[in-house]
């Protein structure tokens, strides 16, 4: 889960990572009473989980309350990258001297975690590491050790950081650390890491992402959830407990497993290709447990949704076996017709591997108008591509 | 031969007694898998389908000799069972708990390096390993095929199956499921090698997905060092940027972790990369020495 500015400020905050004053606002009036209350000159930004805000328009000054209100009237509502603006943060404006960057982040390909830093902040460290690799420095985190004091001052060193503030840099970066570690995340970046004119160190922007597996000893991170940016498809199956990831096609997919379910997307764009563009609607993984109240709710989602024209059920029976996948399809679709859904939506249903057979059989007796049988991935595939097709 | 697992491997299964590791070790038992031993914290003494229960991984190991651990622990006790094996000595220790935070499977990940290296970790997050015919350490089905001279690796077990399901006349020599995490014990480049060097293995199919770079850097390693025929696979062309796709290491990040890099990468070395698992199937079938 990425996190908003203002959300990874509380957590440097919290972690004792020097921050600017700041307050949220959601309405102009609101940021009025947040100017005025930090008093002197603010900065008005943007809460919105994509980078170019400041280009875009969504990060501007303002000299008080009043101009504070306009400009936050401005901000409020737009639109950056496809992100609508519904609150922005008000901080103090600060008198910056230098710019530079820390992060620490997960290195997949190591296996262990890797810190960074660099004299050139403010900008994409990408761009940074193309253009000028020689100021980006790196370090290795063993996981087990984590990032002390010494290391912390040899990453500063490394990076070419002026003498005056490596001791200053090593501190912020051992508190940042902190932050990875004690709130399980995946990435902590600070950039800008500002330098003021007077010497102190302040995180002028952050980003946090935290670690969704960890949820069950983090009680403090739900509420980071963004109720703003999530589908509303998406909202829904989250509340049902299903893995579930809303696309811009017309065939709904439910399979069982990640990466079946990828691969059945897949196979769907290919096979719509031949049926004028025909693309997936969704990713649902039911996962190992398929049971009928799991199917029901799947399908229930899938159906609900407008651009859905044609369903692809693909499940190849591992654990789960495919009697009972094809039980829980009669059982979800006599659930939905029980409650008054009108199916009129074909579900294309192919099913292999653990108990396929009685899994066929039961479908085929059920005989549900709408459901149709298929031997294979492909030939599924095909068949939801092109009933989708003509649907539209 | 096969790889990591052979008919003379001795099953551990930690977390025995729970709903899923009392079902799997049946699964595995009927596989013809020499499951000897169970643990789980505080039931010692007690048996489970006549398996003996120990309460703790190194009196397991002492008293059955038991060299594999297969690890059905809940997440919250997953790095501290993974650290009991490997502090038992076992010599695999496969994973297959979803949902265990990436701090700690660091952390188990480098308890292990620091340990001397000596326990090699397949997962977390996979369905395990299977050689059929010979031994099944996870839940991976043991009817899809059987023996074979087909080595495969995946990142996704669903997409395991159904690729041994496309190649079931042929059969497999061994099957690893990687898992999806975005920290895995055995990589692709592990499994690459091993197969390499197995002369019970003639060709490789090697299944990836978006996210990270593990695909980009198994093609390197393919260029440099596998003289044996790669098939490759990758799941999710469609798969929208910033979206995590089920795994929690399955995600586009920019312009980074993308199906199409990883088809490039491979393809530039040299693999033939399948658009769908039955096309993937249909290459191996082109490929595969004729004996």
């Amino acid at each position: 889960m990425d996190l908003l500015e203002h959300q990874a400020q509380e957590l440097f905050a919290k972690h004792g990572v020097p921050v600017s004053r700041s307050r949220v606002a959601d309405n102009p009036d609101e940021a009025y009473a947040a100017a005025a209350e930090i008093g002197g000159r603010v900065v008005i930004k943007a809460q919105v989980k994509t980078g170019g805000r400041g280009k875009a328009g969504g990060v501007r000054l303002a000299d008080g309350p009043d101009a504070a209100r306009d400009v936050a009237a401005g901000i409020l509502g737009m639109d950056i990258k496809g992100h609508t603006v519904h609150r922005v943060l008000v901080t103090e404006a600060s008198d910056i001297v230098e710019e530079y960057y820390v992060s620490l982040l997960l290195d997949r390909s190591d296996r262990s975690f890797l810190a960074l830093a660099s004299r050139q902040g403010g900008v994409e460290i990408e761009q940074v590491a193309a253009e000028h690799p020689d100021a980006l420095a790196r370090l290795r985190v063993d996981p087990g050790a984590g990032l002390g004091w010494t290391e912390a001052l040899r990453l500063a060193a490394g990076a070419g950081l002026p003498d005056d503030v490596r001791d200053l840099v090593a501190s912020v970066l051992v508190r940042l650390w902190n932050v990875f570690r004690a709130e399980d995340a995946t990435l902590v970046e600070i950039n800008p890491l500002a330098k003021l004119a007077d010497g102190s160190l302040l995180a002028l922007d952050g980003k946090v992402t935290l670690d969704d597996n960890a949820r069950f000893r983090q009680p403090g991170h739900p509420r980071y959830a963004d109720a703003h940016t999530t589908d509303p498809l998406e909202a829904r199956a989250a509340r049902k407990n299903l893995n579930y990831v809303k696309l811009d096609g017309s065939v709904g997919v439910i399979g069982n497993g990640a990466g079946l379910v990828m691969s059945t997307l897949d196979v769907v764009a290919y096979a719509g290709e031949r049926f004028g563009g025909v693309r997936p609607a969704n990713f649902l993984d039911i996962g190992g447990g398929a049971s009928a109240e799991v199917m029901a709710n799947g399908l229930e989602i899938i159906l609900g949704d407008p651009d859905v024209r044609s369903v692809l059920v693909n499940v190849f029976g591992g654990i789960t076996a495919c009697d009972a996948v094809a039980d829980g399809i009669v059982q979800a679709i006599g659930l939905l017709t029980g409650e008054g859904e009108k199916i009129d939506k074909p579900v294309v249903v192919r099913l292999d591997g653990n108990n396929a057979a009685l899994g066929r059989k039961i479908l085929a007796e059920a005989a549900l108008p709408g459901v149709i049988s298929s031997d294979t991935m492909d030939g599924a595939a095909r068949l939801a591509a092109e009933l989708a097709g003509k649907g539209a | 031969m096969a790889i990591f697992l052979t008919d003379s491997s001795r099953i551990l299964v930690q977390g025995i007694t729970g709903a899923e590791g009392s079902r799997h070790t049946r699964r595995m038992v009927a596989a013809g898998t020499n499951v000897v031993a169970g643990v789980t914290p505080g039931k010692g003494g007690q048996e489970v389908d006549g398996i003996p229960v120990f309460g703790s991984a190194a009196e397991a190991v002492r008293a059955t000799g038991a060299d594999t651990s297969v690890v059905f622990v809940p997440p919250r006790f997953a790095k501290a069972a993974v650290i009991e094996a490997i502090d038992a000595g076992l010599g695999l220790v496969v994973v297959l708990t979803e949902g265990i935070p990436v701090h700690d499977t660091a952390a188990f990940w480098a308890y292990a390096q620091a340990a001397g290296d000596t326990t090699r970790i397949v997962g977390p997050n996979c369905p395990g390993l299977i050689s059929p015919g010979r031994s099944n350490a996870g839940i991976i089905p043991a009817d899809i095929t059987g023996p074979g001279r087909i080595g495969l690796v995946s990142k996704s077990g669903t997409l395991t199956y159904q690729m041994m399901y496309e190649l079931r006349d042929l059969g497999f020599s061994t099957c690893v499921g990687i898992g999806g995490d975005p920290i895995v014990g055995t990589t692709h480049i592990d499994c690459l090698q091993a197969f390499q060097d197995d002369d019970e293995t003639d060709a490789i199919v090697m299944i990836g997905e978006i996210g990270g770079d593990a695909e980009e850097r198994a093609a390197e390693y393919i260029r440099q060092h596998i003289t044996k025929p790669v098939i490759g696979y990758v799941a999710g062309f469609t798969a929208p940027e910033g979206k995590t796709m089920g795994h929690a290491g399955a995600i586009v990040s920019g312009s980074s972790g993308t199906a199409v890099a990883k088809q490039k990468a491979l393809e530039a070395a040299g693999v033939r990369v399948g658009r769908t698992p039955s096309e993937t199937a249909a290459l191996m079938r082109e490929t595969l020495p004729r004996r």
